[in-house]
């Protein structure tokens, strides 16, 4: 019976493990800003989520004792990977998009990012 | 019944901060569950100005769902995603903008269909319109924008509105 505790967490840790590495693999093989912006969402959901599972089944399974404080740090990347994966995209949309190489808008005219009044004082080397 | 609302003027949130008080203690014992329940009552009563019209949940089973799917979409997109990292090519990738049309008006259930989007791999929600009726999303691969723009619709916005409006 221990055997197949110690098979299903591994198991958990290998998916982690897995998809940990393929985000960050696909740090480096994507080429443009947005597209990378893809992988760490990846390792923050089955990377993260796996790990969580396999402490979970650990400390159930073999400590013989609940402890369910993993679910809180699902709970808080939830709430905070979407705001930072926000920022970059509204950086990148600030810095290097044309309002006409987005998707039209209809009758609200411009995106968000472009619709803020332009700030002359950016840097030189700073903008492309 | 008036007194109670003055204690509890927000009872979801009174539930969920002892919840998490709780889980932050690993052990539930009498002692946390007091703790927990007072700061679950200071906290929301000092907050309340910071939530004047907070919207009503409506379909609490839908939650339960909406959660369910989510979830299963997060595995199913990991996987598909891991496979176009892994083994197509950058060239034959299409990355692409997706402009989805929004019929949820209010700001939380935006921001939680937002927050769903990012969350699964191979979308990410990047901008709002100017007036809150579009939500730009970018696609890692999508030779089918309208595909993705539908499959949003249908399995996210649907199950947001029956929940918030």
């Amino acid at each position: 019976m221990e055997f197949l505790f110690e098979l299903l967490i591994a198991f958990f840790l290998i998916v982690s493990g897995v998809f940990g590495f393929v985000g960050s693999f696909g740090m480096i093989k994507l080429k443009d800003p947005m597209s990378r912006l893809h992988a760490p969402t990846k390792a923050t959901t089955l990377g993260v989520g796996g790990v969580l599972l396999a402490s979970i089944g650990h400390s159930l399974l073999i400590e013989r004792h609940l402890s369910l404080h993993e679910l809180l740090i699902t709970l808080f990347l939830f709430l905070t990977a979407p705001i930072t994966a926000l920022f970059i995209a509204k950086w990148h949309i600030h810095r290097h998009e044309k309002p006409e190489n987005l998707p039209d808008v209809g009758e609200d005219e411009l995106w968000a990012t472009h619709a803020v009044q332009h700030d002359e004082d950016i840097p030189e080397h700073t903008t492309k | 019944m008036k007194l109670l609302r003055r204690i509890f003027p927000h009872p979801h949130l009174t539930i969920l901060l002892t919840l998490v008080w709780i889980l932050l203690a690993n052990r539930p014992s009498l002692n946390s569950l007091v703790f927990g329940l007072l700061l679950g009552i200071v906290i929301p009563f000092i907050t309340q100005p910071y939530w004047p019209d907070r919207p009503k949940l409506r379909n609490w089973p839908m939650v339960v769902e909406y959660i369910l799917v989510v979830l299963w979409d997060i595995v199913m997109a990991n996987i598909a995603v891991a496979r176009i990292i892994l083994f197509k090519r950058d060239e034959d990738r299409e990355p692409n903008w997706v402009c989805i049309p929004l019929e949820l008006r209010t700001p939380e259930a935006i921001t939680v269909l937002a927050g769903t989007i990012t969350m699964t791999p191979g979308t990410v929600s990047c901008d709002l319109s100017a007036q809150g009726h579009y939500l730009l999303v970018h696609c890692l691969d999508a030779p089918d924008p309208d595909a993705v723009r539908d499959q949003i619709k249908s399995r996210y916005e649907r199950r947001l509105k029956e929940i918030f409006e």
